[in-house]
């Protein structure tokens, strides 16, 4: 259970985040259940695994991990709070020369603990124009050690107008976080058709795709129109 | 806090009479023709009922704390209206100074200004000072790629969402002669007259709805409905003439220039909605949209009706 400061802190968090988001969450591929699960999101911001936190219902949020990068949580006391004590993430090293740790075995290990984790398998910040950089593979190697559980794909949308790279005020605009179908390792999948297949899965969820799946629910949308 | 008028606690017993009816008759409806929520109109009818009485709840609730309760409320609905708004533009990095100052400093001293009164500033600030002001800062950071397009859609939401909604509590400063202490009651009408619009249009177009009158920009508004609803919410606000200063043609002839502004600014704002690509602007309210979709017709109204006031009736 959260200490009472880590509890306060994350109310705080999660109010400022839809103060200054009106964050939604579209369920389109699965429901907000209890069931555990790899959410796979695109990294854009520090406030990505925040933000798809605020939207899971609250039993949710307290079994849900993100994994984070140690360098970055455990650099000052107020991150260390944060990562640790608020969030529960699981650090890890993201160094490959200097690490004593294997990330993928750490998060497994977070999985049998009964949690459910939040990865970026761009594995950094995507500063780039690119919807999305080239995965790395310890989403695969993650898919292949647990195959049972669901991989969800999720889109966080706008986040990177809020708070481009190097401002600290943030702008208020509407954010959405969008949840694909589960997935899941075939047997015998390579390593890069699997790393494909999901980003592909997670690039369907973005908005320049959902403009196609707009003009199929244009009969949908005009009998919206009916009523304003 | 302080008593609330007598007026007012008539006006809110009567709307909430109005909801009573319009809720049981929905609840009627849904059980009667559509148990498994399968009718669109019913459960979109029900849905906006629910969401009216919100409204109708946070009103209430505001009015109860006089005009702080009010500035503060209108100054959150043109925050969540400009955070709407700004979300549909094409700002880029270079205007994130500006956009903050926009949020941060120009929102909270137009109403820090209403509050104050202090009308010769709050009339001008944006038009003026924003205006010259915010250019200057989105020149310094040197991105001149549509650099024209992107600081007329700062200041076109900084107008829409900020100034002219702030001509809403803007009313509760006026200084008219024998109406002391009751300028709240300026704001319910303004309310009731924009909404009972809405509502009476949506019911006539429903009813003999047949003649489109923009099909390209909102195919549901009809010459019918548009008649009928700006007709029946005229003579509401005539009726409504005992809340206010103003005899029941006055009070007719203001509901009338209300409720054309109303619509007309309802066909901007979907104009803006159809060059965006979207259907509503966010997804505060279930049932109604984003908040500048409950709000474009009180944001066109509400600066008209404040100076129509002002000129003919305050002594300020």
């Amino acid at each position: 259970m959260m200490e009472l400061p880590a509890r306060a802190a994350a109310a705080a968090i999660t109010l400022f985040a839809r103060f200054i988001t009106a964050v939604r969450a579209d369920w389109r591929g699965v429901e907000p259940v209890p069931r555990q699960r790899i959410y796979f999101a695109n990294h854009v911001s520090h406030g990505d695994f925040i933000l798809l936190w605020s939207v899971l219902p609250p039993n949710l949020r307290r079994q849900t991990r993100p994994v984070a990068g140690a360098d970055y949580w455990l650099k000052s006391p107020l991150r260390r709070f944060i990562g640790r004590d608020v969030f529960n993430a699981v650090l890890i090293d993201r160094d490959r020369a200097s690490r004593k740790d294997d990330p993928v075995a750490q998060m497994v290990e977070a999985l049998d603990g009964g949690a459910s984790l939040i990865v970026f398998p761009e594995g950094t910040r995507n500063e780039t124009d690119a919807p999305l950089l080239p995965f790395k593979s310890g989403i695969y190697h993650l898919a292949r050690a647990r195959p049972e559980i669901d991989l969800v794909p999720v889109w966080i949308d706008n986040l990177n107008r809020v708070m481009p790279k190097g401002e600290f005020v943030p702008i208020p605009l509407i954010c959405t976080v969008a949840f694909g179908a589960p997935m899941h390792v075939s047997d015998g999948e390579e390593k890069t058709d699997f790393l494909a297949r999901a980003e592909q899965a997670l690039r369907a969820l973005s908005n320049d795709e959902e403009d196609n799946a707009e003009s199929l629910a244009e009969s949908r949308a005009e009998n919206q129109e009916q009523r304003t | 806090m302080m008593a609330p008028h007598a007026d007012l606690l008539k006006l809110f017993a009567g709307l909430a009479a109005v909801l009573l009816i319009a809720s049981l008759a929905g609840h009627f409806l849904a059980r009667r023709y559509s148990p498994d929520g399968s009718n669109a109109v019913i459960e979109n009818l029900n849905a906006r009922v629910n969401a009216w009485w919100v409204m109708i709840i946070f009103m209430g609730g505001a009015l109860l704390f006089g005009r702080t309760g009010i500035i503060l409320l209108f100054g959150f609905a043109s925050f969540a209206a400009l955070r709407e708004f700004v979300t549909l533009t094409d700002t880029r990095r270079g205007d994130h100074w500006a956009l903050a100052a926009s949020f941060f400093l120009i929102l909270p001293l137009q109403y820090y200004l209403v509050f104050i009164d202090w009308y010769g500033l709050y009339s001008i600030f944006i038009p003026v000072y924003a205006f010259l002001l915010l250019p200057i800062v989105a020149a310094l950071r040197g991105d001149t790629d549509r650099f024209l397009v992107r600081v007329a859609e700062v200041q076109w939401a900084l107008m829409i969402c900020v100034f002219c909604v702030s001509h809403v509590p803007a009313l509760l400063t006026l200084q008219i002669p024998g109406y002391e202490g009751r300028n709240l009651l300026l704001i319910a009408f303004l309310v009731v007259v924009v909404q009972s619009s809405d509502v009476l249009q949506y019911v006539w177009g429903k009813l003999a709805g047949r003649t489109k009158i923009a099909p390209r920009l909102s195919p549901s508004k009809t010459v019918e409905g548009f008649a009928g609803g700006a007709l029946s919410a005229t003579l509401v606000g005539a009726g409504l003439f005992w809340m206010t200063p103003f005899t029941p043609w006055q009070a007719g002839a203001l509901s009338f220039v209300i409720v054309l502004m109303g619509f007309f600014g309802g066909l901007v704002m979907s104009a803006i909605k159809r060059d965006r690509g979207v259907k509503d602007w966010g997804h505060l309210i279930a049932g109604h949209g984003g908040f500048i979709d409950r709000l474009d017709s009180v944001i066109f109204s509400a600066p008209i009706f404040f100076h129509l006031v002002r000129y003919w009736w305050s002594l300020t």
